[in-house]
């Protein structure tokens, strides 16, 4: 069965057609890439299928259930994650709040236990806490676990997001452009972070790159979106050389 | 320039005393307050009519001085005398003493024992004068809403103004069911039940009062928060409008005139048993991960819902919580005054809970201890001022704003050494514990 199955889906903003008819498949355990011009509709994908949008037509099924027009938390609870293209840390948090907060949908104590500090709530968040503080461990960030995020270096702020993803335990991982301000170098670590965390977790990736080496070397499948419609869809090799492709990103030959 | 190289010096031994000021155990304040309390009490009046100043001076002297300026020297000498010497001796007498015995104690019974010392003290120290155990019952009161308005602007940032509106419901709803329950009064006939139970019945009335309130709030959060913005702040300015209406219009229970004949239930210890209750379970509900999603929901909300947090329960039970204990405090308003009537719970009550809250500083339970205590010494001090004195606190206020934008305490907590130490040591044998495994 497939993880992610989606049909036909098509979103209108008013009178703008951001996703046009767009179907795709995940399979378990692929790194799945999205790439297109600005404005091509990748984040707006990646919104329809977390349920901050209603898709104006088409299905979205994950692991057998339809959850288009889900809402996001309930989403996120199916096992769903994400990444944002601009940080959406809690900024007044520290690292390790961040994350924490991130079990709220496993939290099983209600509000008695929140008000009254019931010794239920108090072995449930000290379970969460240690937790918490391993994923740190595996993505080896636990030294800024006490520190508010707001004031930690970028790259460990991406980390922490990524950390803060992984903690609702999904199946499916979208990374909204993960090397967004990046160096090469920085860029080449990330990748390898990637595959880490994969394997790690036992991970699906879906990403939204822009560059392309970095989806190139990293995605086994790689599809290509150009004002919400699918030009072009196959293995690295052959995307590479599309002339559609090289045409969206590139501009046209004009003859003078 | 050389201001500053010459301030140096000298700011530095200001900060070394300030520390070992800070070295000195909790406990050896509340000692030295508790031989304070007692010397005002045998020798107090004695002093002051010696001093010229007539009565014990209710809060530190402080009005008496605006009124009278020729009384400054009588007044420090009776401030110096009755509370600077016993706290300044009893600091450096017990700090060892105190220090040796906190050791022994768990963190449990540590804060149950100062809490049980600070309930004597304040209720000894108040009993000397009635105009002081108004005050200090009122300063209770206004902790209790500042701090449940802070879960809303301050935890969830959000900008709701109907405290006022929250406390007329609560207010209304517990005299009518205590008047009717307890009290031979023209309009409910005779008591229901036996009067002796009435201070009994009145923390089960003030929890029905509580919760009437947070119903009555959900009228206002099912709609409001559908957005963010400023729909709540408008909504709940709408709220506040219609309740005042609402009461004024009730014939029955005075309409405009207002309501009185509260059986007199809400002494010194019932009140400050439910501000530290209240304080307590919201503590609770801020720093659990259900409570603690309001700071998600601030900071990021599209990133809280993805992280799977339910964001619409998490504002609802945030607002109703909020609503709960303003219904409480208007509850003990009520029965503290005995009487109230529309006009006690207009927006300007909201206004002055919510200077209270910005001064003391958003996110810190700390913030909405001290905000209250500082707004309300500065009102009754400036008491003499009279109608200026709404105009000289809104100038502190704005510079209080201006020089700590975010509050006094915003965002941070009172660290108490004692407390601070034993948390390091669990944190450490957590660690070693993880390092062991």
């Amino acid at each position: 069965m497939a993880l992610l199955e989606i049909e036909g889906l098509t979103h209108w903003f008013g009178g703008l057609r951001a996703v046009y008819n767009f179907h795709t498949r995940i399979e378990p355990g692929e790194i799945r890439g999205l790439i297109g011009p600005n404005g091509a509709g990748k984040t707006t994908i990646f919104n329809l299928v977390t349920g901050y949008y209603r898709p104006t037509e088409g299905r979205i099924v994950f692991l057998g259930r339809d959850i288009t027009g889900k809402r996001p938390n309930e989403i996120g609870k199916l096992g769903i994650s994400r990444t944002f293209q601009n940080l959406r840390l809690w900024t007044h948090l520290t690292a390790l709040e961040n994350i924490m907060l991130a079990y709220y949908g496993q939290i099983r104590y209600g509000l008695i236990g929140a008000f009254f500090n019931t010794r239920r709530r108090q072995e449930e968040e000290a379970r969460i806490e240690v937790e918490a503080m391993d994923l740190m461990r595996m993505l080896e960030i636990e030294t800024y676990a006490h520190r508010v995020v707001s004031g930690l270096p970028y790259g460990i702020q991406r980390k922490v997001e990524i950390a803060r993803a992984l903690a609702t335990k999904p199946k499916l991982l979208l990374l909204d452009e993960p090397t967004a301000g990046m160096s090469p170098a920085e860029m080449l670590e990330t990748m390898e972070f990637i595959q880490f965390v994969r394997e790690r977790f036992n991970l699906t990736i879906w990403l939204i790159e822009h560059r392309m080496k970095f989806v190139m070397n990293l995605c086994n499948w790689i599809q290509v979106l150009n004002f919400g419609e699918v030009i072009a869809e196959g293995p690295p090799d052959v995307i590479r050389d599309h002339p559609d492709v090289v045409r969206a990103y590139l501009g046209e030959m004009v003859e003078i | 320039m050389s201001i500053s190289v010459s301030s140096t010096p000298f700011r530095r031994s200001l900060r070394s005393k300030l520390q070992a000021l800070r070295d000195v155990p909790v406990g050896s304040w509340f000692l030295g307050a508790a031989l304070a309390v007692l010397l005002e009490w045998y020798i107090g009046p004695a002093l002051a009519y010696a001093l010229g100043l007539g009565q014990i001076p209710a809060i530190f002297g402080l009005s008496l001085i605006l009124k009278k300026p020729w009384l400054i020297p009588s007044v420090l000498l009776y401030l110096v005398l009755i509370y600077g010497l016993p706290l300044a001796v009893m600091a450096r007498l017990s700090a060892g003493l105190i220090r040796r015995l906190e050791a022994r104690l768990s963190t449990g019974v540590y804060v149950g024992l100062h809490l049980v010392l600070l309930f004597f003290l304040l209720w000894a120290w108040s009993s000397a004068d009635d105009y002081r155990l108004l005050v200090i019952r009122l300063l209770a009161i206004n902790i209790l809403a500042t701090m449940s308005l802070n879960i809303v602007n301050g935890w969830m940032g959000e900008f709701s103004v109907s405290v006022a509106g929250f406390m007329a419901v609560g207010a209304y709803v517990s005299s009518v069911l205590m008047v009717w329950g307890f009290v031979n009064d023209d309009v409910f006939g005779p008591p229901v039940f036996p009067p002796q139970l009435a201070p009994m019945a009145f923390p089960i009335v003030l929890v029905i009062a509580g919760a009437v309130t947070a119903f009555s709030a959900l009228a206002v959060a099912i709609p409001s928060f559908r957005t963010r913005g400023d729909y709540l702040a408008i909504i709940t300015l709408a709220y506040v409008f219609i309740v005042r209406s609402f009461f004024e219009n009730m014939e029955f229970i005075g309409g405009p005139r207002g309501f009185m004949n509260q059986p007199e239930v809400a002494g010194f210890p019932m009140v400050f048993f439910w501000t530290v209750f209240g304080i307590w379970v919201m503590r609770n509900y801020v720093t659990s991960i259900l409570g603690k999603a309001t700071n998600a929901v601030r900071d990021n909300e599209s990133a809280a819902e993805m992280m799977t947090i339910n964001t619409r329960a998490v504002k609802i039970t945030a607002f109703l919580t909020h609503a709960f204990w303003a219904g409480v405090a208007g509850g003990l308003y009520a029965h503290v005054i005995g009487y109230i009537n529309p006009a006690t719970f207009d927006i300007r009550r909201s206004a002055e809970i919510l200077g209270m809250l910005y001064l003391g500083g958003l996110n810190s339970i700390t913030g909405s201890l001290l905000g209250p205590v500082l707004f309300m010494f500065l009102s009754e001090v400036l008491r003499p001022f009279q109608l200026l004195k709404w105009l000289v606190i809104p100038v502190i206020l704005i510079y209080a704003m201006i020089r700590r934008p975010r509050g006094l305490m915003g965002f941070q907590e009172l660290r108490i050494p004692f407390l601070e130490r034993r948390r390091i040591a669990r944190e450490e044998e957590k660690l070693h514990g993880a390092a062991g495994d």
